[in-house]
């Protein structure tokens, strides 16, 4: 990183911290949702930026692990043992789906992942024994710590901020392991990688599984945030929203989904003031970044450092911007 | 008996319909790549254009061909240069992102700009019934088997017996030879885009009187596109129909003898099935992966 | 350093810190509806309604003096979204909160209307929503408790059924209705011989009219959205599915007519809001409605218009602009066309929050709604 990048950070941090106590209840929820929000995005990141493969199954993994921890929850079970079984639990799911849908390429995958999806979406709907089905699960309850109530709004965000941060430094030192270069490989050859010797299906499964665990955790957070959960929310619709983040942050950039992130939850508020428009322009907006700048934002920001500055080091980012097409 | 003949045939109408928007799909895939999220909101919005030419005061013929040209310009020409020429070099994700986000554009456009409420369509033939073995069946739906059945053949005709066509099919093959050999490549593929743009009309004409005209009608069709597309072969167009016909009739007869409340599980396990084991897809030729 | 601060500061504006000003000499009456979203056809039904009316009471001054302002807030149909939009108005200390319709949402947002002590005007139908001991919620319609029951004895007593078949579509709506309407037929010992479940927006009902058929129950409870009523109408008609179709508000709709063209001739149902009834302040409504909006509304347009008087009678009784004095007064209160002609018929709001008004058992004869029977108010 950067002189100016670990200053920038810096002051997000600071940023991220001070802000609850100059913000109403809602600005609260807000930037909670998008602590919540990033730690999928960052999960598909790794999935999609990383190791390169197109999953639309994320928005399902978020599912699974707010239903888990919705109902373990009233059963008595302490919310952090909830929170690592659902982690646990879309870990193995991750695993099982990857295992035979990572044989085949990149755009199968994606409608893999998109019928898996969708069956998920149907099995919390018609199970009603078990979800409640499309009734939903209200009121799952905030955790207490070692004696620190979560329940207000300001002081569950800290919990979501702090789980946010120590996931990604987790995953920062994973990237930074052999391990991690192993999956930045995958991504720009995995045929060249193969005739090194790399076992690119471990690899790429072992990617695709920590990334939906992600998913779970996020969703583990989701539902004490929101305290209702229903089917409609983890269907495709979040799944895209996911990936719409990671792209418009810039995939496979580490700060791309904290960006995309942002940017998914702000920009629909600050076009709420259109009255009814807002969608569109939403649309519109993301069709025109994505003509400009198809590596994100912190592709964009690359660029334009890299323009006023000169090339100094060649970052480990994603291959979209160079030519990969036909 | 009866029972399942009549599923059989309302189940071939609908996967009629399916067919050709299917069809549409993998042409944009096979020749440049391109995998359309918003394929669904194509065969939506055709429909909206012919009402406001029929509220504009144009006859329905009139309307619909209205509608078709507008489609071509829009949903084909516009299209490709706004939307997908820029960003082919990019590769595959940013266009699917785009198109995703073009999909919830075009949606809540016609909702906005026309109406939230489902909106009757004319039908092309008045709504009798015939009576075929035993079971019972609309002439509606014996006309859009017909045309589909029409534009299919059509279609083949197009691009196997002319020259354009056949300059298009090598173009989906094998871009740079076809360069090589002077075939103009950019023009084929916006051919392939205004092809599309025609399908899409037809089948948003032949689906709105039974489906309404609603701006929420893109979502089931545009999966049941990719559905039908995937199991009937990605890169073959007899592959778009077959894949159509069954998603069309499975369902039906899925819900009827299996369960109504899963009865939208019963496609998405077979194309799960399809990618895993032949991915390829039921006609489809095996892809090969270059390096 | 400029770059930080220029993108907190746009931040902080984005999150709401800088609360809108609201003149005195308006009342913050905020609406979340389902604007867009799979109930947009309901939510932009009800935003009409309600649009008609704050309209009409401003041009008359406003209530107590004060106009009335609604920004209006989309759910998206989604509840956590919802829930958000009512965390941000709950921010700037509303009056009574309108809506939303979707009663998922209800759900969701009754949590937090009810901490902060503040009425919600509600267009949602499922019995749950005051059955959890709220005094802050109030319906615009019937709950399905209530019109389930008028429907069950109509099987039992008109049609003497003593078999029936359940066709309904698959969300909160949908499995509500059916849920209510299968603890009533248990309790009136009528056997529920088919239970068929649908998906929003399906358009081939060839699968379900089989399934009906084969299972030839006595008669057939229809419970689907508009469109879906209408298609299956036509396919039931098509196959020849003969037994007594009975539905709700949904499947009598003149919109449905019109859309299943002579297929809807013979059906028959429980109505609870129309623009057919018979009564003139009702038709007179619609007419200024499909004047303004140039579209034919629904039930939940009327839910909306009378939800708007309702705040508006509630609030002139009480005389001032207090919360929880307003959920008081409207416990138990009965308010007649007669002292407010907004409210069109009348209703009176019950301990619960649920609403007892008259209703109507339609039938459909020769493409129009016909009016068969007047069902009396269910309480006194």
């Amino acid at each position: 990183m950067t002189r100016m990048g670990a200053i920038i950070v810096g002051l997000a941090a600071i940023a991220a911290i001070a802000a609850p106590f100059f913000l109403k209840p809602f600005g609260i929820f807000l930037i909670s949702t998008w602590a919540v929000l990033t730690i999928a995005a960052i999960g598909l990141n790794l999935t999609l930026g990383y190791a390169g493969q197109i999953s639309l199954a994320q928005g399902a993994f978020v599912g699974i692990g707010a239903y888990t921890v919705a109902l373990l929850t009233p059963l008595g079970v302490p919310f952090f043992i909830a929170f690592f079984a659902a982690g646990l639990l879309c870990f193995a799911v991750g695993w099982l789906l990857g295992y035979p849908a990572l044989r085949v390429q990149h755009h199968y995958l994606a409608f893999v992942t998109l019928a898996f999806t969708t069956l998920v979406f149907l099995v919390l709907r018609n199970e009603e024994w078990l979800t409640n089905g499309i009734y939903g699960i209200t009121g799952t309850p905030r955790p207490t710590l070692l004696g620190w109530k979560t329940t207000a709004a300001r002081d569950f965000y800290f919990l979501c901020l702090g789980v946010l941060a120590v996931l990604s430094f987790a995953i920062w030192w994973m990237l930074r392991s052999p391990w991690g270069r192993a999956f930045v490989a995958l991504r720009e050859n995995p045929i060249r990688a193969l005739s090194l010797g790399l076992d690119t299906r471990r690899y790429t499964l072992m990617a695709f599984a920590i990334g939906s665990s992600l998913g779970g955790l996020s969703g583990a957070l989701h539902a004490p945030l929101v305290q209702f959960i229903e089917p409609n929310s983890f269907a495709l619709g979040l799944s895209f929203n996911l990936l719409l983040m990671v792209i418009v942050g810039g995939s496979g950039y580490f700060f791309g989904p904290f960006v995309g992130a942002l940017i998914a939850v702000l920009l629909p508020e600050w076009l709420r003031i259109t009255q009814g428009y807002y969608l569109l322009l939403y649309a519109a907006a993301i069709m025109v970044l994505m003509a400009f700048c198809p590596s994100g934002v912190l592709g964009l920001v690359e660029r334009a450092r890299i323009a006023l500055v000169g090339r100094r080091k060649e970052p480990a980012t994603s291959t979209l911007a160079e030519g990969a097409g036909p | 008996m009866a029972s399942f003949i009549q599923l059989l045939v309302s189940g071939l109408a609908t996967g009629a319909i399916y067919a050709l928007i299917a069809v549409g799909f993998t042409l944009l895939w096979q020749t440049s790549q391109t995998i359309n999220f918003a394929q669904g909101e194509f065969v939506m919005l055709p429909a909206f254009f012919v009402l406001a030419a029929m509220n504009a005061g144009a006859p329905f013929w009139l309307a619909a061909l209205i509608g078709i040209a507008f489609s071509i310009v829009i949903l084909g020409l516009l299209f490709k240069v706004v939307i997908v020429d820029p960003m082919l070099k990019y590769g595959v994700l940013p266009l699917v992102i785009s198109t995703i986000a073009l999909s919830l554009f075009l949606k809540e456009s016609a909702k906005d700009f026309y109406s939230s409420q489902a909106q009757p369509f004319p039908a092309l033939v008045p709504p009798t019934d015939v009576q075929i073995f035993e079971a019972v069946v609309s002439t509606q739906s014996l006309v859009v088997l017909a045309i589909a059945i029409l534009t299919v053949v059509a279609l083949n005709l197009l691009l196997n017996k002319t020259r354009v066509g056949r300059q298009m099919q090598a173009t989906a093959q094998n871009p740079t030879l076809a360069r090589i050999l002077g075939i103009p490549v950019r023009l084929m593929v916006l051919y392939t885009f205004l092809l599309n743009a025609v399908l899409v009309a037809i089948a948003s004409i032949l689906v709105s009187p039974i489906y309404l005209a609603k701006f929420t009608n893109g979502e089931t069709l545009g999966m049941a596109a990719f559905i039908a597309a995937i199991i009937g072969g990605f890169n073959q167009v007899r592959g778009a129909i077959l894949g159509g016909v069954i998603l069309g009739v499975l369902d039906n007869l899925s819900a009827a003898y299996i369960s109504s409340q899963y009865r939208g599980a019963f496609p998405l396990i077979i194309l799960i099935i399809v990618i895993l084991f032949r991915p390829q897809g039921l006609l489809g030729r095996l892809e090969e992966r270059t390096v | 350093m400029f770059r930080s601060g220029l993108i907190a500061s746009c931040i902080l504006a984005g999150v709401g810190v800088t609360s809108p000003v609201f003149a005195q000499s308006t009342v913050y009456i905020p609406a979340i509806l389902e604007l867009s979203g799979a109930g947009a056809v309901s939510g932009t039904n009800f935003r009409d309604g309600m649009l008609m009316a704050i309209d009409e009471i401003n041009a008359k001054g406003g209530i107590l003096g004060k106009k009335i302002e609604t920004p209006l807030l989309d759910t998206q149909s989604d509840a956590g979204i919802s829930r958000a939009q009512v965390q941000k108005v709950l921010d700037n200390k509303p009056y009574v909160i309108i809506g939303p319709v979707f009663s998922g949402s209800v759900l969701v947002d009754m949590l937090l209307t009810q901490q902060a002590e503040i009425p919600e005007i509600v267009g949602g139908e499922a019995a749950a929503i005051t059955q959890k001991g709220n005094p802050y919620v109030f319906r615009t319609s019937f709950g399905q408790q209530f019109s389930m029951p008028k429907i069950a004895n109509y099987m039992r007593d008109g049609i003497k059924a003593k078999t029936v078949g359940v066709l309904w579509v698959n969300n909160d709506f949908g499995k509500g209705g059916r849920d209510t309407f299968n603890k009533e037929m248990n309790a009136r010992d009528i056997k529920v011989v088919a239970d068929i479940s649908t998906e929003s927006g399906q358009a081939d009902f060839s699968a379900d009219v089989v399934k009906l058929k084969s299972a030839n129950a006595d008669a057939i409870f229809v419970y689907l959205n508009e469109e879906e009523s209408a298609r299956f109408l036509r396919e039931a008609r098509k196959q020849g599915l003969n037994k007594p179709l009975i539905g709700e508000t949904t499947l009598l709709g003149q919109k449905v007519i019109d859309l299943a063209g002579g297929a809807a001739n013979g059906v028959r149902g429980h109505v609870g809001l129309t623009i057919d009834a018979p009564i003139p302040a009702v038709q007179e409504f619609a007419e200024r409605f499909k004047k303004r909006f140039n579209y034919a509304c629904d039930h939940n347009g009327i839910k909306g218009y009378t939800g708007v008087y309702f705040i508006k009678h509630v609030t002139e009784k009480i005389g001032k602009f207090d919360s929880k004095a307003f959920a008081e007064a409207a416990h138990g209160i009965t308010i007649s066309p007669k002292d407010e002609p907004g409210i069109l018929m009348e209703a009176t709001w019950d301990k619960n929050g649920d609403i007892d008004r008259i209703s109507f058992l339609g039938e459909v004869v020769d493409g129009k709604q016909k009016i068969v029977e007047t069902l009396p108010k269910l309480g006194k």
